[in-house]
């Protein structure tokens, strides 16, 4: 509502500027700490890889083929979810709805994917319960996807809040947090699809 | 990040192409390594290439995805960052390096155990 009063008066600009520079400093701090969590399930995977108890390894179990697609669909929606930004700068408006629609379709593609690997997985076998290597497996990569079905969800609210308020300087303030955080996701993943994927199709050491 | 005002086309489409590149020549070398009768590359070798390749895509996304490091004055997000890869280093690294040692000193069965204490000493 503040924001809302704000937008009316061309003399606040410069301290709606600021308020949304804070605002993006302090989602960029959740989001380092939400890094640190990350790390700490990379650790955990890291450290319990080779724990199988007799079960298929890593290298047996996953796909590079379907691991490729998913990191080249994440990586294109965090591009166009780039042009969305741009889009947003321009003031144009169905431009910023249409890339985040495009973006919100890469990023359930990429679920779809993800969520059909792990169906497989758990259809033959291979659950969460079976071992350690499974344990971390399946809380570090369910993790991420939990954050990317989060943002996708965030993205609807996003598309409606822009259609029905417009560019006004308080929703492209959410929508800069937004791009912060899917661009986020897609780091994550290029560590996920590297210690995962690649460095699991090596074998043991 | 200010705002993102200096995001230009370009730098999104630099940002993308080349993550498109590295992602690519990672796997390439996988496949390379996978489809070869005999093991092309060594593990050590394939190990420090795939953590460089993801290094250098992860600094190429800061800069043209996320534009770390464009604030003017004080490059508080540019601090935040630097302590959190510290810790993430210290977790990540510390780990590994403490539980190595560790399964040193852990039971397994116990004929494992002794095959493994006998390669570790050169019994």
């Amino acid at each position: 509502m503040i924001a809302d009063k704000m937008e009316k008066h061309g003399e606040h600009d410069a301290s709606q500027n600021a308020r949304s520079d804070k605002a993006a400093f302090g989602f960029w701090v959740y989001l380092m700490t939400d890094l640190i969590m990350f790390a700490t399930l990379f650790a955990a995977y890291a450290v319990l890889r080779d724990n199988t108890f007799g079960g298929p390894s890593a290298a047996q179990l996953f796909s590079l083929n379907s691991a490729l697609a998913e990191t080249l669909i994440l990586l294109t929606s965090s591009f166009t979810c780039g042009l969305a930004m741009l889009a947003a700068h321009r003031g144009k408006k169905n431009q910023t709805i249409a890339w985040l629609g495009v973006t919100l379709a890469l990023g359930l593609t990429f679920l779809t994917l993800e969520l059909t690997e792990f169906s497989h997985l758990l259809a033959g076998g291979n659950s969460w319960t079976s071992n350690a290597f499974l344990s971390s497996f399946f809380a570090l990569v369910g993790t991420h996807g939990l954050h990317i079905a989060i943002g996708s969800l965030w993205m609807i609210v996003m598309m409606k809040m822009i259609w029905t308020r417009g560019l006004t300087p308080f929703t492209t303030s959410k929508l800069t947090r937004l791009a912060l955080f899917w661009h986020f996701l897609d780091i994550v993943w290029i560590f996920i699809f590297t210690i995962v994927y690649l460095m699991g199709a090596m074998g043991m050491s | 990040m200010k705002n993102d005002t200096q995001a230009t086309l370009k730098s999104y489409v630099i940002g993308f192409i080349s993550s498109v590149v590295l992602t690519l020549a990672a796997y390439i070398l996988i496949e390379i390594h996978v489809n070869s009768a005999h093991e092309t590359f060594s593990h050590p070798f394939l190990t420090f290439a795939f953590i460089t390749l993801a290094v250098i895509q992860l600094i190429i996304q800061l800069v043209f995805f996320l534009h770390l490091g464009n604030e003017t004055g004080p490059r508080w997000n540019l601090v935040v960052f630097g302590s959190t890869v510290a810790i993430v280093m210290l977790l990540v690294v510390g780990s590994i390096w403490i539980m190595n040692h560790l399964n040193y000193n852990m039971m397994a069965s116990p004929d494992q155990m002794n095959t493994y204490i006998q390669s570790q000493d050169g019994l």
